[in-house]
């Protein structure tokens, strides 16, 4: 992929928002355990960091997906994995299905708040016995009139203390499996909603992520994303903006590790010398940096798949496969970085502590890297019969 | 209400800057960006526009190799258009010299309300163009203005002191130097990076806004020599044996500085 004078005039828009509105507060963020999204993401909006593929019609910008590309990578910059995660929900994994199906009067009220950064997002699929088996989920939507009903739990939902609304995947016939589903937008004030737990984990802790119960929760039919019962076919092509995005990302933050961890070891001295002096060290950068260069290219190629219109079959494959080897190298890069660093990138002082905590997760969120191989089996036509 | 904006295209601040030792002047052979002191004065423009309902926002520069990179994120913010005077003769141009050449473009803008600028740039700091502009135009100016205001034909400066603020009226046509940080300039987003692409600049020459003696020919300065600033002395330890409060206060009377 070519980037144009364009993309690099927008690199700079990305990365100076980052620069002055989210580095400069990432530790205290991280400290609380939350980031004020609702002061925050109003900032990105302006920016037109939100709904940068969305039509203009409904707020958004009407840029190509490469574009999306350069503010995943410079978000890989954000000095605390866990704002850069808040903010790919709001823009591909609460709302891209919204987008794509969903009424003129939903994305009136729902889409152009959350492009304007107006309005939080979250998006709430995983169950405390549903997480890798989305078709084993249990919430249920049950038609009143014309009105849902919605009562069950969801799990470790981004956002989920501070959103306005959710994109809410839930059962609404007795079709089972992966039939009978619905996406329905779920405004956070409604009745019977609540946040029964704000979660503790061990990375991405500037990241609010919550445990929601519903109970009787009443929401107008015509809150429904699409087509009723098609919410599982909606939501599987939903996840490979999700899938994507977070190798985007991944691939800017792995590429400046090791661009730090390079700097550091220039000026780190063992046994009279610099530590990169040691060929064993160097070389295990330069692979590293191969790795990272191999996915940022096969993200590109993704990438262009996806500004030619290519099939969701061709996009779930090539979205698998990126996100599955990004979480994979993520966890090797943030390895090498903190060995590199020896004890002080040991320190919560250092970011490769953070990084080694925020990166993780890359292999478990978004669907574990056994459920992209899982995936890519299927899609090859091997295992399962 | 239409306004000119002046914008000078610098060396980015944040790559090391060097100097030409035959000239003794900034090298500025890299790519140029906006200087940041300017995007108060794009912001504050594309504020007042807006209040007032409409009307153009101008940006005027000069700069060397008809550098366009700084005007685009001008443009890119919001502006709807540029003039550039770009010409190898005004190459080692003095503040007087550069203000002719931004005087004579902004005479070229039609209907100009306002005319803006910051009170000095990032890299040369001798925050003497804006007033030169306005000499060499004939027109009132106010300084270190940190909100400004238009009433009809009338401009309301609050125009920063070190007590606080002046309240300062003055008739328009006017050019008004904009303090940094007194507004928050916007990001160009992806749309305003699109429309930039197809506005107009106008690039101009020297002659065309009627500067015939510029570059080091023009300038009535010359930059002799440029030395390396003094090493920091040793500082004045003030041993608190109870008196250290005083100490300090007549140490800080002695600089003047309270
Ligand atoms: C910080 C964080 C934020 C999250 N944010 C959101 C959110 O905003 N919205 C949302 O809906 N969800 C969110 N999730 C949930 C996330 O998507 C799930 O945790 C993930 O899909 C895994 O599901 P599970 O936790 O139920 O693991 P399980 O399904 O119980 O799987 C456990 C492990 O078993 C393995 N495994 C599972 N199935 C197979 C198989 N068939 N073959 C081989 N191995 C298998 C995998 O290694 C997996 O990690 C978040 C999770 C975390 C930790
Ligand atoms: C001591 C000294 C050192 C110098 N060093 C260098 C050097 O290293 N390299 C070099 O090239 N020149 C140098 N110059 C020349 C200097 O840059 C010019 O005088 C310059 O063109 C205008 O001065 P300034 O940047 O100080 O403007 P200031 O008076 O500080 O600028 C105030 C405002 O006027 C506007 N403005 C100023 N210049 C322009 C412009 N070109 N286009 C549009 N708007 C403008 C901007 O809004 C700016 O913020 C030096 C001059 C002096 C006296």
């Amino acid at each position: 992929m070519i980037f144009t004078d364009e993309h690099e005039q927008f690199r700079a828009t990305v990365r100076e928002v980052i620069d002055r509105h989210i580095n400069p507060f990432a530790d205290d963020w991280e400290a609380a355990g939350m980031f004020p999204a609702h002061e925050l993401f109003p900032k990105l909006g302006a920016a037109g960091i939100f709904g940068l593929e969305y039509d203009p019609a409904d707020g958004g910008q009407g840029a190509d997906h490469s574009f999306t590309v350069v503010y995943g990578e410079e978000f890989g910059r954000c000095a605390t994995g866990g704002v850069a995660m808040a903010v790919s929900v709001q823009t591909d994994m609460a709302t891209p299905s919204l987008a794509r199906f969903g009424s003129p009067e939903l994305k009136e009220r729902f889409l152009r708040p959350a492009i304007a950064g107006t309005a939080v997002a979250a998006i709430a699929v995983t169950e405390p016995d549903a997480g890798s088996d989305v078709a084993g989920l249990r919430t249920r939507a049950v038609r009143d009139g014309d009105e849902w009903v919605i009562n069950g739990t969801k799990l470790y939902i981004t956002n989920g203390v501070q959103a306005d609304w959710l994109c809410l995947l839930a059962r609404t016939s007795d079709a089972g499996g992966h039939r009978g589903m619905s996406q329905i937008v779920v405004p956070t004030d409604t009745p019977g909603l609540e946040v029964s737990r704000k979660l503790d984990k061990l990375g991405q802790r500037s990241s609010d992520t919550a445990e929601l119960s519903f109970v009787d929760v009443r929401v107008p039919i015509e809150h429904t994303i699409g087509t009723i019962d098609r919410g599982f076919q909606q939501q599987m092509e939903q996840f490979q903006n999700e899938r994507l995005i977070a190798a985007y990302m991944a691939t800017g933050q792995m590429a400046l590790a090791v661009e730090r961890t390079a700097a550091y070891a220039r000026e780190r001295h063992t046994f009279g010398r610099p530590l990169l002096d040691n060929q064993y060290l160097a070389f295990r950068l330069a692979e590293l940096s191969a790795e990272v260069d191999l996915l940022r290219h096969y993200t590109y190629a993704c990438a262009e798949q996806i500004v030619h219109g290519a099939d969701l079959i061709t996009v779930t494959r090539m979205a698998s496969i990126a996100k599955l080897k990004a979480g994979r190298l993520q966890r090797e890069v943030a390895d090498a970085c903190m060995q590199i660093h020896g004890g002080i990138g040991y320190m919560e002082e250092t970011w490769t502590a953070r990084y080694f905590r925020d990166g993780r997760l890359l292999s478990i969120g978004g669907g574990a890297d056994e459920i992209m191989l899982r995936i890519i089996a299927d899609l090859s036509g091997w295992g399962r019969s | 209400m239409n306004i000119v904006v002046c914008v000078k295209q610098i060396p980015d601040p944040a790559e090391p800057g060097a100097l030409d030792p035959n000239t003794k002047t900034l090298k500025r052979d890299t790519k140029l960006i906006l200087d940041e002191s300017d995007a108060y004065g794009v912001e504050m423009a594309l504020q007042l526009a807006d209040a007032a309902g409409g009307g153009e926002v101008t940006l005027v520069s000069m700069a060397p190799n008809n550098e366009t990179a700084g005007l685009r994120t001008a443009l890119a913010m919001g502006a709807a258009k540029a003039i550039l005077v770009s010409d190898p003769s005004l190459q080692g141009s003095d503040a007087l010299t550069t203000s002719k050449v931004l005087a004579g473009a902004i005479k070229r803008v039609e209907g100009a309300d306002l005319i803006l600028t910051a009170t000095e740039s990032s890299d040369g700091y001798t925050g003497t163009v804006p007033e030169q502009v306005a000499e060499l135009l004939g027109l009132p100016s106010v300084t270190f203005a940190k909100s400004i205001a238009v009433e009809g034909s009338t401009v309301k400066v609050e125009r920063q002191t070190e007590a606080g603020y002046d309240d300062v009226e003055c008739p328009t046509p006017c050019v008004v130097s904009v303090t940094a940080g007194v507004v928050e300039p916007r990001y160009p987003s992806f749309k305003g990076i699109m429309a930039a692409k197809s506005k107009p600049v106008d690039e101009l020459s020297a002659a065309d806004v009627g500067v015939t003696a510029g570059g080091w020919a023009g300038a009535g300065q010359e930059i002799v020599a440029v030395e390396q600033a003094p090493a920091r002395e040793a500082g004045e330890v003030v041993e608190d044996d109870g008196t250290g409060a005083e100490k300090i206060v007549a140490f800080l009377e002695n600089l003047r500085v309270i």
